[in-house]
């Protein structure tokens, strides 16, 4: 098997006769940590979409451990191992914390018991308090937390953190990069969508930036802070 | 097993010996004309919520379903002869296959659309069953229901506690479906069809499951209804308080939980029967019509979640 597990080739994404995304190609490394970086509306969602399930590409085709998944239906691609978190949380309302991990657990599976499984997942990510509150009642902070727990729980390959620290102290945003580093660590590659600066920077490997759907830059952290493009998108002229 | 699994078979276990046992010691035939009424609604306000709660999906359609239990089981018996057992399975089957199709057909629209769509099925049924000749058209069939086995002292004891066989299985069919995967499944589907899908939840599916399920014990809710009137029409089968009732029920005692759905019944449709008697059927409507706007403006979580929130302030 090839080094690669993630490849989108010519992906793009129309709504109406709008082009929010593409064409892309982009290539993730097992294990590496990439950044997504952009200003808003520039596509970066809709990226995560189209990789994920949610979105079907309009054209070109999204290949994962060197297998055509662009036909497959979000809920597979989750179980072949791409797991993703929200920009805004989506917690299942209605359901305790624990019960919120349940839920993919039910279609995965794992070494021993799954209740076990939710709680030492909870308590790598600091929710171990929270077990049986009602998702509802959790902070900004503690959603996010539950957002990376719910994705993580079902020991993905590649985990896809959508703005993951967006409205955030710095002590939390320390928080959720210890528990990123921690999952890469284990060999699961990561992709951070991120406007925080420094957090992506520290982050990842390899940045890649889009402006208005397209890929416009692709380099270390600071290759990107020096590049004359992300310059001007980020700073005009 | 869990404790509160236990309890709820011993509680189904009680449940079943009074079904038996009552039409023997109380005398009143009556009561169990009236007693059939009410779990007529614990099981269309229990099938309903399967899906409509549990996946949040409005129907509003339950009257389609229980009007082709209705007209099915009134069609086999009095052509085929087929044993009651067997019109009540018959109904359950057709109308999970009801409910495939109109998964199959409604669900990939959201929200409001599936909700319209839903309504247009009532129509469709109805206008079906004006135009077979066979199921009595527009002026409806007599049937002549079954003799009462010698366990039951007659008819009306009979039909009670047949309904009330179909509603323990329908509130153990929708307790299963609550505390298993599908629950979590569908609950997952009810907050965010994109979360659970990007989870491994298969929401198509899972909803498909949830309109079979729904519709099975709709239908199966009606198949005893010819025996019960000796007589179906196309405007009492599908009737609008059918429907509304549906709706209504599970609002009113809360739509999370089995418990829900067969309080609201219980309460509704019992100060239904009353009212039915002591001022007039046509105030029916216009009752429930309040009360679910009633409930929707000051409770909307029904009233388990009322009583949630007393308990919930008492411990704290
Ligand atoms: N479902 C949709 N229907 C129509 N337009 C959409 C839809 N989703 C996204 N868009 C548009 O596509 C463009 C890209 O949106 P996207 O959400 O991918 O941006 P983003 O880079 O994630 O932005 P942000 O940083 O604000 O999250 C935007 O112009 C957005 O308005
Ligand atoms: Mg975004």
């Amino acid at each position: 098997m090839s080094d690669t597990i993630l490849s989108l080739k010519g992906v793009e994404k129309h709504f109406g006769s709008f082009r929010a995304l593409g064409p892309v190609d982009l290539d993730l490394r097992v294990g590496e940590r990439l950044g997504i970086i952009g200003p808003n509306g520039s596509g970066k969602t809709t990226l995560i979409n189209c990789i994920t399930g949610v979105y079907r590409p309009d054209k070109g085709s999204v290949h994962f451990q060197d297998r055509d998944i662009s036909h497959i239906e979000a809920h597979k691609r989750a179980r072949l191992g791409i797991s993703r978190s929200f920009q805004i949380p989506r917690p299942f309302t209605g359901m305790t914390v624990l019960e919120n991990l349940l839920v993919p657990l039910d279609y995965c599976q794992v070494d021993g018991s799954k209740e076990e499984r939710a709680r030492s997942v909870l308590a790598s990510v600091g929710l171990s308090g929270r077990i049986s509150d009602p998702s509802e009642k959790l902070t900004q902070l503690e959603l996010r937390k539950l957002e990376l727990a719910r994705a993580l729980v079902g020991n993905p390959e590649v985990l896809i953190a959508d703005e993951a620290m967006a409205g955030l102290s710095e002590e939390e945003i320390d928080e959720v990069l210890a528990i990123l580093f921690a999952l890469n660590k284990s060999g699961v590659a990561v992709i951070m969508i991120e406007h925080i600066m420094h957090a992506v920077m520290r982050f990842s490997e390899r940045i890649v930036c889009f402006e208005t759907g397209r890929l416009i830059a692709t380099g270390t952290s600071s290759e990107i802070a020096e590049n004359p493009l992300v310059q001007k998108v980020y700073f005009g002229e | 097993m869990r404790k509160t699994s236990i309890l709820f078979i011993a509680g189904i276990v009680i449940v079943l010996a009074l079904g038996f046992l009552l039409p023997w010691t109380v005398r009143n035939p009556f009561y169990f004309f009236v007693g059939y009424v009410v779990l007529q609604y614990v099981t269309i306000a229990t099938g309903w919520n399967i899906l409509g709660g549990y996946a949040g999906y409005i129907n509003f359609g339950a009257a389609g379903f229980f009007g082709a239990g209705v007209y099915l089981s009134a069609f086999l018996f009095t052509t085929f002869g087929l044993p009651l057992p067997l019109c009540i399975l018959a109904a359950a089957v057709f109308g999970a296959v009801l409910g495939l199709l109109m998964g199959y057909l409604t669900l990939r629209i959201q929200g409001v659309y599936f909700a319209i769509a839903t309504l247009g099925l009532v129509v469709v049924l109805e206008t079906i069953v004006h135009n077979i000749s066979a199921l009595g058209g527009a002026s409806g069939m007599a049937v002549y229901g079954p003799r009462p086995p010698a366990w039951s002292p007659g008819p009306s004891q009979y039909n009670f506690t047949i309904m009330l066989v179909i509603a323990v299985a329908a509130v153990s069919l929708a307790r299963f479906v609550e505390i298993s995967w599908i629950g979590r499944g569908l609950r997952a589907v009810r907050a965010s069809e994109d979360a659970a899908e990007c989870s491994g939840v298969p929401t198509l599916r899972l909803k498909l499951l949830a309109c079979a399920l729904s519709g099975a014990v709709l239908a199966m809710a009606g198949a005893p209804y010819p025996f019960y009137t000796s007589f179906v029409e196309p405007v009492t089968a599908f009737s609008l308080i059918i429907g509304l009732n549906a709706i209504a029920m599970p609002l009113i005692g809360g739509t999370k939980s089995w418990a829900g759905p067969v309080l609201g019944a219980l309460l509704l449709a019992s100060v239904q029967q009353i009212a039915t008697v002591t001022i007039s059927s046509e105030l029916n409507i216009l009752f429930v019509g309040l009360v679910l706007i009633a409930f929707v403006a000051f409770a909307p979580g029904g009233l388990s979640d009322l009583f949630g929130r007393r308990q919930g302030r008492a411990k704290s």
